[in-house]
């Protein structure tokens, strides 16, 4: 048998000596790491991910670009008649955002993937919980704003009423938080896989049908007359499917991410 | 631990699958023999609401199987069993091809009644929504190679489909009801609920009988795709100190 | 607790990725206080053995108590105790080193302000880089950063996978250098690395992995080089 090592290493050359020094406290083992409440947590993970949306600011607004590459697309496809595009208009904000939100929300993933850093997160004790809804509300900004700015283009193109605007930014919020939540989700998934591209619009589109259908028609009744005021109610659904699914995918991020 | 127990066939299945299959068979031709040649026509639609005698079971066993998927995903996640696992692939497998079926039918329905393929019906347009949300789900199996992420995912993905059904559904009934006028025939008279209930359990026990099989497929898969159990080892004796 | 609960107890630990067991069952008892180097050829189950100590991966099977309390049931107090200088830096390369503490710091619930986080980053050796983003940064300065997002979480039990990879001379003291002084302050730390002649120094105590089981364990004076480098040892034999 040969030699152990440190025998070797003696031999070999000056090794380091061993501080004297006695070996600490042993008596009471240190306390362990320190740890922030879940709502201070909630909010690190927001303002991390905020951080990182606004570092890759060029890359939100190519999402806008391609929103907006979407909307001319489509009018495209239904010609030029001023009156039937402005009766699709609402449609057609929709599905371009609806697009333009796998694009936003995969790249919400991929920072965190590269280094592992979400793993990194879940190791200093940070809640999946937190963690999710700190990135859901991220996205959900990043979305709204997107939606945003697709209305100047919604405007050129369709010619709607200018004074549903404002009403029309409500509708957006509510429609991208119905995305954001289960998106977010289905993002976490997709990040990990090799067909990541395909597998995110091929679970979140039917999903998020009743979202499409509320907003859609909330959207149309704003913008070309709502004389029954049916608008709310479509928004009310709006709402109930982010009183579900919020909670929801909250209790269901952690078996998605944690390994 | 979670997981842990590689997943065996279950010797007595395939004779359970027979059993059911072959009770299966004999319902459904009965029930297909009266729906066809017995039962009167309906009185405005004619021979072909007969289609309706197979309709309206795939309907009912499609939501069914898209249930015992959500229970299956719900005890995928709490018990993390593997024989759940492959009772979910096998009710998802299922709860497609009848959704799909169920969606062919109506097609079928609909040409020479309404004079158009799709008529965006709630129920049925339901169920071509549900029908990609699952074959979604599917793909996503395809797609995770690692066998516990695969069987965590689909289960947290058919969980959250599964609670999209009655909102896909109201939000396509409202949407549809400012102009939909027509719908899917009703069953009134009783001398068609008979044949209706015979087929209905003929299908559910066809059902139940290919989820045993698939089911016990996908056991012998993943029995194939786990690491075999621990061979035993050949250890250097540990020199003292520690462990 | 005093002061003979282990700092780790594990019993049987196993972990499979697809096909194969990459831990076959390990069993670990690790004093509390002490340096343990983890030793093995590439393969052996080091990496995959840190990240299920520090709750990074579930274990197919096994036990595991730190400090005498149940660690897998709930992962999160393990990973109160337990911190993980992995092979991923757990960065965000778009953002600064400074940044990247601070998200730390944050989730910790520890002052994230500038003048709290520079110290480490000096302690390290990056202090003048601080504010640079971290994907102009060389493989041995990510190192560098991995190890300052270490320091912040103060853990009981401190896991380096490797700590001497990417490290010139200088560097390599200095983990000689952070690991005497983590021993100093009553923490217990394991070392998973090919260089042994620089762990030898510091360990106490010394665990050898060979497909995924522990092949030999005992003083780390002992570590016999022809369990870890059997070529070596023929060399030298000769």
């Amino acid at each position: 048998m040969s030699a152990p090592l440190r025998a070797r290493d003696r031999a070999s050359g000056p090794a380091e000596a061993r501080p004297a020094a006695p070996r600490g406290v042993a008596a009471t083992r240190p306390r362990g790491k320190p740890s922030a409440g879940p709502a201070a947590q909630l909010l690190a993970a927001f303002r991390k991910d905020l951080l990182l949306s606004w570092r890759s600011r060029a890359q939100a607004m190519a999402v806008v670009v391609f929103g907006a590459t979407a909307l001319l697309l489509l009018s495209f496809a239904v010609g030029p008649d001023a009156a039937s595009l402005r009766r699709f208009a609402g449609g057609f904000l929709w599905v371009a955002l609806l697009f333009s939100s796998t694009l936003a929300l995969a790249e919400s993933f991929r920072a965190e993937g590269e280094q592992k850093a979400l793993e990194g997160l879940l190791l200093l004790a940070a809640s999946p919980v937190s963690l999710f809804y700190g990135k859901a509300l991220a996205n959900w900004l990043q979305l709204l704003l997107v939606g945003i700015g697709l209305l100047p283009i919604l405007v050129v193109l369709y010619d709607p009423d200018l004074s549903r605007m404002p009403a029309l930014a409500g509708l957006l919020a509510l429609g991208s938080a119905a995305l954001s939540a289960p998106g977010t989700l289905y993002a976490g998934m997709a990040s990990q896989v090799r067909a990541q591209q395909v597998l995110l619009p091929l679970l979140l589109f039917p999903l998020v049908v009743p979202v499409l259908l509320a907003a859609v028609k909330a959207s149309s009744l704003l913008l070309l007359g709502d004389p029954m005021g049916q608008a709310g109610a479509w928004a009310l659904l709006l709402a109930a499917f982010n009183g579900i699914y919020w909670p929801l995918c909250g209790l269901l991020f952690s078996t998605v991410i944690e390994e | 631990m979670a997981f842990d127990v590689l997943p065996q066939p279950s010797p007595r299945a395939p004779r359970v699958a027979a059993a059911l299959l072959a009770a299966s068979a004999a319902l459904l031709a009965v029930g297909s023999y009266i729906g066809l040649f017995v039962a009167p026509p309906e009185h405005y639609m004619g021979e072909v609401q007969r289609i309706m005698y197979v309709h309206v079971p795939t309907a009912w066993n499609a939501m069914l199987a898209l249930t015992f998927a959500f229970v299956s995903a719900l005890f995928v996640l709490f018990k993390q069993d593997w024989r759940w696992d492959a009772r979910l692939e096998a009710w998802l497998e299922i709860g497609v091809i009848l959704s799909f079926l169920l969606c062919a039918q109506g097609s079928i329905w609909a040409k020479p009644t309404w004079g158009v393929w799709w008529d965006w019906d709630p129920r049925l347009t339901t169920t071509a929504v549900l029908c990609f949300a699952f074959v979604g789900i599917l793909a996503l199996r395809r797609f995770v190679e690692d066998p516990v992420k695969r069987a965590t995912w689909s289960a947290v993905a058919t969980i959250v489909a599964y609670v999209d059904v009655p909102i896909v559904y109201f939000s396509v009934k409202w949407w549809n009801s400012l102009h939909q006028t027509q719908s899917t025939p009703q069953t009134v008279a009783s001398s068609m609920v008979t044949p209706l209930r015979i087929n209905a359990f003929g299908v559910l026990f066809l059902m139940a009988g290919l989820a045993i099989l698939r089911s016990q497929l996908a056991r012998r898969k993943l029995a194939a795709e786990l690491a075999p159990p621990l061979p035993e080892s050949n250890r250097l004796e540990p020199t003292g100190g520690v462990a | 607790m005093d002061a003979s609960t282990p700092a780790i107890e594990a019993k049987g630990l196993c972990r499979r990725f697809g096909r194969a067991w990459a831990l076959a069952g390990v069993d670990l008892h690790i004093p509390a206080g002490k340096a343990v180097i983890v030793a093995g050829r590439n393969g052996s189950g080091k990496s995959t053995l840190l990240r299920v100590l520090a709750g990074a991966l579930r274990p197919d099977r096994g036990s595991l108590r730190v400090f005498g309390e149940e660690a897998l049931r709930d992962r999160e107090t393990l990973r109160r105790q337990v911190g993980l200088l992995a092979h991923a830096s757990y960065t965000y390369d778009s953002l600064s080193a400074l940044q990247n503490l601070q998200v730390a710091a944050r989730m910790l619930g520890i002052p994230a302000d500038r003048k709290s986080l520079l110290p480490p980053l000096e302690e390290v050796g990056l202090a003048h880089r601080a504010d640079d983003p971290i994907h102009g940064y060389s493989a041995g300065m990510r190192r560098r950063l991995a190890f300052a997002r270490l320091l912040l979480q103060s853990p009981s039990i401190v896991l380096l996978d490797e700590p001497y990879a990417q490290l010139d001379p200088p560097g390599f003291r200095f983990v000689d250098r952070l690991i005497l002084r983590l021993l100093g302050e009553g923490r217990t730390v394991l070392v998973a690395s090919h260089h042994l002649e620089e762990c030898a120094k510091v360990g106490d105590l010394g665990v050898v992995l060979e497909a995924g089981r522990v092949a030999w364990s005992g003083d780390a004076a002992r570590l016999p080089l022809e369990v870890v480098d059997p070529a070596q040892a023929a060399r030298e034999a000769v």
